[in-house]
């Protein structure tokens, strides 16, 4: 068996004459974190939903886990833990029930002791007879991380795992994806969050339905020779300074940071010609910054057309 | 508190919405106009209060030109069909418990020569009474059809016997059901009915439900198989449909007091295989059905004609042959007349196969259907 537990080539798929995903490919190394990042309705689900058999492709072949992507869902779908956008458990089952359901879905054969061991991991042994329905957001995710997890999968295909989690619930999720990673699982994990794409081993960008970058976060900072400033001054005069530079041609993002405005461009020398003329002003202070994966997404997401329609 | 005016403009964004929404719906729109449509042709057609051409056995032991008038008067009548004729009694009873004629008219040896005499030979009818509306009319229009053929022949010398009285006595045998009890027929059929409603919407709403909370896509990544989904969620029902035959059979025992002349463990085995039939229905709709609320409309267009074509409300026989091709499509028409075959005429395995293999046949093709529709993926 190769190295690699996802590895993928030139998958398309198409929702009637919508083309949403565009020769897709991916290697995910054993034991690898894999951010997945990209605006809302870039296609990130309709891959994930390609990688575990939940969606047929119309071209491209590839192989999870040494399974065929198109000939052996069955078999991908005994050996991944896939966790959907939406919490997608039963609302109506208790905690316990979930998790005895996809246990037997699984045909595991030490259910009993698997159930009874996620509940003490997660914390629920206690409330294991609530129903998951009244569970709070944070804890739904924990739920169906944990019932994902539940046939001990060898790889995780997380979809937007953390979305609506307060902070330090998604800490502690990562701590946990990151202890699985170190026991030879591979995780691939959907996401918005940029501190988020920063702890992953490798980063994917998609945006209208192609893959535009791929590499180590660091890699992934340097794709572009972008220099950054960032002004600080008071709001008034921030939002009126904002106002005037998106109109210079040679500054491609202005990015509002709270009490801080990043400004960015390609060619260092033109970035700070074209920002001479607004350096004197009284109360506002310019440094250069070191560009952060924000602004190279921000960047890339330019050169994207529009995917909201 | 604030007094908040009845805004127009508010009011027609809430209705175009709904509009709206409604277009969206192709198969709600579909049924919105099929519905009244479709069933009001189908139904305005093929629903007749008062059967005609029923199907009748002749046990003739006379060949007089009587017996013959006679017979051709109820011929033409429009009532009877005589679709047989038999030389043995017991061939007539087999007949009537089959189902295959729903009168037997007897005439006796020397039926010619007694009414000449003046002897009021008897003309005897045997009517399959299970469903009393099926023969009612029939038989009411018997009598005057009878004497009023045999006049016409009593000419001359026997113009006399050609009187007010008929010159025959008639007597009518209503067979299972002696005295008409509409109960009888109607108990048995409200059992097929609840049975086709509840099975059929529950099983319908089963994926559906999993469809529109999004459990459906948690399901599809397990490796369960279709045929497991499928099957599994039927169980449930199954044990829900058969503790409602048994509150109805207790009910029709006791409140009703319908008779129970055949066997008990036959009929729940025939129960069972209608509900079986009904609940893979349900299921095929639910794995075609995109929400609920289109699985239970396809529910309602599937159970108006099981109530109207299937002997349930009307006659089966009084509708025309293709209505009756059509409802014998439909498992309710055959359960119907397998639970008055068991609980009415004491019917056995014999009698009753012919009604239990298109049940099982709709079970299969509608099972088959539904494991088509069934995506494994969300394609």
């Amino acid at each position: 068996m190769t190295d690699l537990a996802i590895d993928v080539h030139g998958l398309n798929k198409s929702f009637g004459d919508k083309h949403v995903v565009k020769d897709f490919a991916l290697q995910v190394r054993r034991g690898e974190i894999y951010g997945f990042l990209g605006p809302n309705g870039s296609g990130k689900t309709t891959s994930i939903r390609m990688l575990c058999g939940l969606l047929r492709p119309d071209s491209g072949s590839g192989t999870c886990l040494g399974h065929d992507v198109i000939r052996q869902t069955g078999a991908i779908k005994r050996e991944v833990g896939y966790m959907t956008q939406r919490f997608s458990l039963w609302e109506d089952l208790t905690i316990r029930e979930n998790l005895e359901f996809v246990a037997r879905m699984y045909g595991m054969k030490d259910r009993r002791a698997a159930v009874g061991h996620a509940l003490a991991e997660l914390g629920l042994a206690e409330r294991r007879d609530q129903l998951a329905g009244t569970l709070s957001g944070g804890w739904k995710q924990r739920l169906a991380l944990a019932a994902c997890m539940l046939h001990r999968p060898r790889l995780l295909l997380l979809d937007e795992p953390t979305a609506g989690v307060d902070p330090q619930a998604r800490r502690d999720f990562w701590e946990e994806i990151h202890a699985l990673a170190a026991t030879g699982i591979s995780v691939l994990v959907a996401t918005h969050y940029m501190d988020e794409a920063e702890r992953c081993h490798r980063l994917a960008y998609i945006a209208d339905g192609r893959l535009l970058a791929k590499g180590t976060p660091d890699e992934v900072l340097h794709l572009f020779h972008l220099s950054t400033w960032a002004v600080s001054g008071t709001p008034a005069q921030l939002s009126a300074l904002a106002a005037k530079l998106k109109h210079v041609p040679e500054i491609c993002h202005v990015t509002a940071f709270g009490n801080t405005l990043h400004v960015m461009g390609e060619e260092d020398a033109a970035l700070e010609r074209a920002i001479a003329p607004f350096r004197d002003e009284p109360g506002i202070d310019w440094r250069r910054a070191d560009p952060t994966l924000e602004d190279v997404f921000l960047h890339l997401m330019q050169g994207a057309p529009d995917n909201l329609q | 508190m604030t007094f908040q005016a009845f805004s127009w403009s508010r009011w027609v964004g809430i209705m175009s919405k709904e509009f709206i929404q409604l277009k969206r719906d192709r198969l709600t729109f579909g049924m919105i106009i099929g519905i009244p449509v479709l069933q009001l042709i189908l139904f305005g057609y093929a629903i007749n209060a008062d059967p005609k051409r029923l199907p009748t056995a002749v046990l003739a032991a006379d060949s007089s030109q009587y017996s013959r008038t006679l017979l051709a008067a109820m011929q033409n009548s429009g009532y009877w069909r005589i679709t047989q004729r038999v030389s043995s009694e017991a061939e007539a009873e087999e007949l009537l418990a089959h189902g295959e004629a729903q009168f037997v008219v007897s005439i006796p040896e020397n039926f010619g020569r007694k009414l000449v005499r003046g002897e009021k030979p008897v003309l005897l009818i045997e009517a399959d009474a299970s469903d009393p509306s099926a023969t009612g009319n029939a038989i009411a229009a018997l009598a005057q059809i009878a004497s009023g053929a045999l006049a016409r022949e009593l000419k001359g010398s026997l113009g006399d016997l050609a009187g007010a009285e008929p010159p025959f006595e008639l007597r009518v045998h209503r067979r299972y059901n002696p005295e008409g009890v509409t109960a009888y027929n109607i108990v048995p059929g409200l059992l097929g009915t609840i049975l086709t409603m509840t099975m059929i919407l529950m099983t319908g709403l089963a994926m559906t439900r999993e469809r529109e909370r999004g459990t459906f896509e948690n399901l599809l990544a397990t490796p369960a198989l279709p045929i497991e989904v499928m099957t599994g969620k039927i169980v449930p029902y199954i044990l829900i449909g058969l503790i409602q035959v048994t509150l109805i059979f207790g009910f029709a025992l006791t409140l009703f007091e319908v008779p129970m002349r055949g066997n008990a463990p036959l009929l729940y085995a025939v129960v069972l295989l209608f509900i079986a039939a009904n609940l893979t229905l349900g299921i095929t709709f639910s794995s075609i059905a995109r929400n609920q609320l289109q699985a239970m409309q396809m529910t309602f267009f599937f159970f108006l004609p099981s109530i109207l074509l299937s002997g349930f409300m009307f006659p089966f026989r009084g509708m025309p042959e293709w209505a009756q091709w059509l409802g014998s499509l439909l498992p309710l028409t055959h359960f119907l007349v397998l639970v008055r075959g068991i609980m009415l005429k004491g019917n056995g395995l014999d009698e009753l196969w012919p009604q239990i293999w298109p049940i099982a046949v709709f079970m299969l093709v509608v099972i088959s259907i539904g494991l088509g529709f069934y995506k494994r993926t969300l394609d």
